[in-house]
Order: C-alpha cells, then structure tokens, then sequence
C-alpha cells in the first residue's frame, strides 16, 4: 500500500518566539497546537491522533495529550532526533490511510536558548543506562559540531569541495531570512563573513552553523474528506520515506547520508524526480548537511554538490534550486535543536503561495522537505516528504 | 598547535559484554571483534555479529597501525582536541583522538598508530598519533 494521496497537510503554525524565558515546555506544544488547528479550521476535538518526539515532555505521548485535554485513537512517540517531524508526516499518513485516524496533530517545542544550554559544542552522555556506542565515542569528546565536521573533512577531501561553496548555502539562506520578521539572523551575509567567522571545529566555522533558538510548530495531517471540506488550499503527500544510517559495523562511510535511501524511495513513490521539484526544503544544522543531502536525494552528482550550491544557486529568484526560503535553521529558527518540523511549514507556505513575496516560488507545485535528526557523522534518522498542491 | 596542555579524560562506561575490551586496554592493548562465521571484523565490539547475526565472534588483537578516516580539530574546547575516524589495518573504522601531535598539519589518509591516554579513574582509552 502506498500512502500517495491518502493525507493531506490542512494546517501549520510556527511558533513566533526565538527565546521562550517566559514560556513553559508543555505551554510551547500547546500554543503550536492552537496555531496550527486555527490554520487549518479544526478544533481540538478533531484531533484524534497525536504525534510527538524526544522533545515533549513526559513518557512519549502521554503528558502532552492530557495537558492539551486531547482524545486520541492513535499516537505515535518515534524519535529520530530533528527528522522526527518529517518522519511524522510520512507516519500520520499510513495511519490516516489505514483507517487509524483522521485528523493527526504534530508539535514540536523546546526552549535551549532559555536554559543555556551548550548545544553544539560540548559532549553530551545521555545519562541512565548507557547506549552501547557511548563507551567507545563519548569520552573522545564528539560534539554535534565535530561530528558533523569530519563528514565536511572528508567531502574536501575526496572530492575537493572548499570552504567557499560550503558558504554559499549560507549566504542563500541570509538572503531568504532578510525578509522574515521573526528570524534571529537578518543580516544578509558574504562568503567572506562565512570563511572569515571563528573556526568552530575545522573545516566549520562559526556562520557554518545553524542558529539555536526556542520555539517550535506543529502540523495537522488530515484524510481526503476532511481536506475536502476545509478552505485551505490542499497540499497532498505523494511519498514518504525513512531510514537509519549507521557506523555499519566499522564500514563507516561519512560522503553521503541516509538521504540517499530516502530520497530515491520518495520519490519513487512519488512517481516524480529531483528535476520536477520547485522548491526544497533541507535540513540545515550545518552547511555540510544541506550540501550532502542535495547530492544524495539526487539534486546533482555525489561530489558535485559544491559546485552546486556556489554562486546562489538556491537563492530563490536566483538560482535554479530555491531553498529554505524562510531563512531555514541557519538564519531563521531551530527549535529545540531540531529543525525537521520548519523545514515542512516553509514547504507547505511555498505550496500555499504564502511565502514571503520575496521569496515565493512561482506557480510552485511540487517541494520536497527533509530531515536528517541525530548526528550525520556518528549515526542519524533522514525522512523526506514530497508535498503537490492539488 | 601541539596539544600540550592536559585534557581530563571522562572513563567509560563498562558493560560484562566489553570487560575483556578495557581489561585489555590497561595492558596496552586493543582489541577488535572478529566473527569466524562470516570472517569481517566489527567495531565497536559485540558478542553478536553486525553483518552476520552469528554469535560465534571472538576477540583479536589489533596490530595498532591505521589511516586517518576524517578528522576535526575541536578548536571551542578549553583544551583543543582532535575528534577522529581512524581506519585499522583490521578493516574497522573506529571513533578516536589523534594526540601528541601538532594539530594543523594532520591530513586526511595520513598513517597513524596506536597510544594509549589515562582516564579520570578508569581504563586507558586507545588513540594515535602519526606514525
Ligand atoms: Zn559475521
């Protein structure tokens, strides 16, 4: 069975906050949740699936759902880190399409900046019981950044991508978040900023990075017949794909990452290819994430990626693959350190026509949105959605 | 920049399935699993094969040479570090430092071997340096 027009996106709403000191966690999930039912025009009592991620607090679904005074018939509390989300929307619609529920709810909050926290660039331990990779990583000390620079490393390494291309995924996304309000990072920046910022963790430096920022947003997936009755324009999901990359046992390859299982899947349930997309939504923790990803859902040839992304090719307007037009995780926003869930709103407004004018995609009508959650250079979750206005 | 200040080193956390693993380390030691079901050698170290499934996995120790995979140098640590991948002659590639060394002329596939670094109240955890 393939979930290829069985649920459509009928509501979104990103949360407006950068830093949430007043606000609670729980308080986040339900503002989101508020915001994204009202998009839509449904109620709370429509909702009758739930789904969440490491983010929301309590044991899986179970908080959440009674803080919001919700009465569910499906949940589903799968982490893969920031591709959750992604993941979620591909999971809202197998359960939509097999009869589980109608109306499915996504939040996501988290509030980092608020509590201080070192996101980036100190080594974490989960606490409790360790996981069986942690004796053997963590007291090398990886980071999110380090990690993430030795797949940078090894991409200029093999195939000679520079530092300068790596930035021209900022410098795109400097340019979409100039013309959103709420995105912490406005400035439009140079490839020079970007190679001139401190080395964080070589190759990357500090504009190499995505921006940390409270907040959040949520998604409401619904079956056919509820998208029928609803006055927002229709944005069907046509494929959906996951996957886990790992060390494989000591295989470690870090040139590409599970967006290239995800990708070719997607697409292939789809019944579309990477030259039909209009506009792209792609993880950005860091620049090296976009530029992996972009070759491995097959935008261009493993290695070409720098040459790719160079000279504003995803600047919209500009080049030939808008991307991240709202500023994405580099500029905009990255709740609660994951970013899966904004790379769908921003999808979903490019579909709508209700992107910033600036930046809106002509007579857009076909996007992709993925997530890569986790850390691409140890182990990581990629899930894509592509998304057609009906 | 040659990491001369000392770095505090966080001891592992240690499970019955990788005793032999730390116990080895504090002799100087490493070990990598090997499956003789289907031959491939795997880390980090399991009593069931990753490729396979076969239990039948035994431990073999490691010559101590190897390449640099990929590296970074953490430079926003209070002492920098170099995060690494090093690929063993075995075959595996495992998650290390590369110490004792001056961190800006490190390279890509560069040949390294094997050291050992003392914990803060636990085994010694293997690294390299160029060799
Ligand atoms: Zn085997």
């Amino acid at each position: 069975m393939s979930i290829k027009g069985k649920a459509y996106i009928a509501g979104i709403y990103e949360h407006p906050t950068r830093l949430a000191k007043d606000l609670s966690l729980a308080q986040i999930h339900a503002e989101v949740a508020k915001g994204a039912l009202e998009d839509a025009g449904l109620t709370k009592d429509d909702v009758d699936g739930y789904f969440c991620a490491g983010d929301a607090p309590g044991l899986g679904p179970m908080s959440m759902v009674e803080y919001m005074g919700l009465k569910v018939r499906h949940v589903d509390s799968t982490d893969t880190g920031g591709s959750s989300y992604v993941l979620h929307v591909g999971h809202a619609a197998e359960a939509i399409a097999a009869g589980k529920c109608k109306v499915a709810l996504i939040t996501l909050a988290g509030r980092p900046r608020a509590e201080g926290m070192a996101t980036g660039t100190v080594p974490r331990s989960r606490g409790g019981t360790p996981t069986p990779d942690e004796p053997f990583e963590f007291p090398y000390g990886p980071t999110v950044v380090n990690m993430y620079a030795m797949c940078a490393m090894r991409h200029m390494h093999e195939f000679g991508t520079t530092s300068e291309q790596l930035a021209w995924i900022k410098v795109a996304a400097s340019h979409h978040a100039q013309y959103n309000p709420h995105a912490l990072l406005k400035d439009v920046v140079t490839v020079e900023d970007v190679v001139n910022s401190p080395m964080i963790s070589d190759p990357l430096h500090r504009l190499d990075c995505c921006v940390i920022t409270d907040g959040g947003g949520a998604i409401v997936v619904v079956a056919p017949e509820i998208a029928a009755k609803l006055k927002r324009p229709k944005i069907k999901l046509l494929g959906a794909s996951e996957f886990i990359k790992t060390q494989m046992g000591g295989k470690v390859d870090l040139t590409y990452s599970g967006a290239r299982f995800t990708g070719a899947a997607a697409f292939a349930e789809a019944g579309v290819k990477p030259a039909d997309i209009k506009y792209a939504s792609i993880y950005d923790s860091f620049t090296i994430t976009v530029l992996m990803q972009l070759e491995d859902l097959g935008f261009c040839e493993k290695g070409k990626g720098g040459a790719f992304v160079a000279d504003g090719n995803l600047i919209s307007g500009v080049g030939k693959l808008p991307f991240n037009t709202d500023g994405g995780g580099l500029c905009s926003n990255h709740p609660a350190n994951r970013g899966g869930l904004t790379k769908v709103l921003e999808a979903v407004r490019q579909l709508r026509g209700e992107a910033h004018p600036k930046v809106q995609v002509k007579n857009c009508d076909l996007a992709i949105a993925h997530g890569t959650g986790g850390s691409l250079g140890l182990r990581h979750g990629s899930a894509t959605v592509i998304l057609e206005r009906e | 920049m040659a990491d001369t200040k000392e770095r505090k080193l966080p001891a592992p956390a240690i499970s019955p399935e990788t005793q032999a693993y730390w116990d080895a380390a504090g002799k100087g030691k490493l070990l990598v699993k090997k499956c003789t079901a289907c031959g491939e050698a795997h880390h980090y170290p399991r009593p069931i094969c990753p490729f396979c499934f076969s239990d039948k996995t035994e431990w073999t120790e490691a010559s101590g040479k190897g390449t640099i995979y990929s590296f970074s140098v953490m430079r926003r640590a209070p002492v920098p570090y170099a995060m690494a991948y090093v690929t063993l002659a075995e075959g595996p590639r495992m998650v290390t430092n590369i110490v004792d060394c001056d961190f800006d002329k490190l390279k890509c596939d560069q040949p390294v071997k094997l050291v050992f670094k003392p914990t803060d109240g636990g085994p010694p955890l293997p690294m390299f340096t160029p060799a």
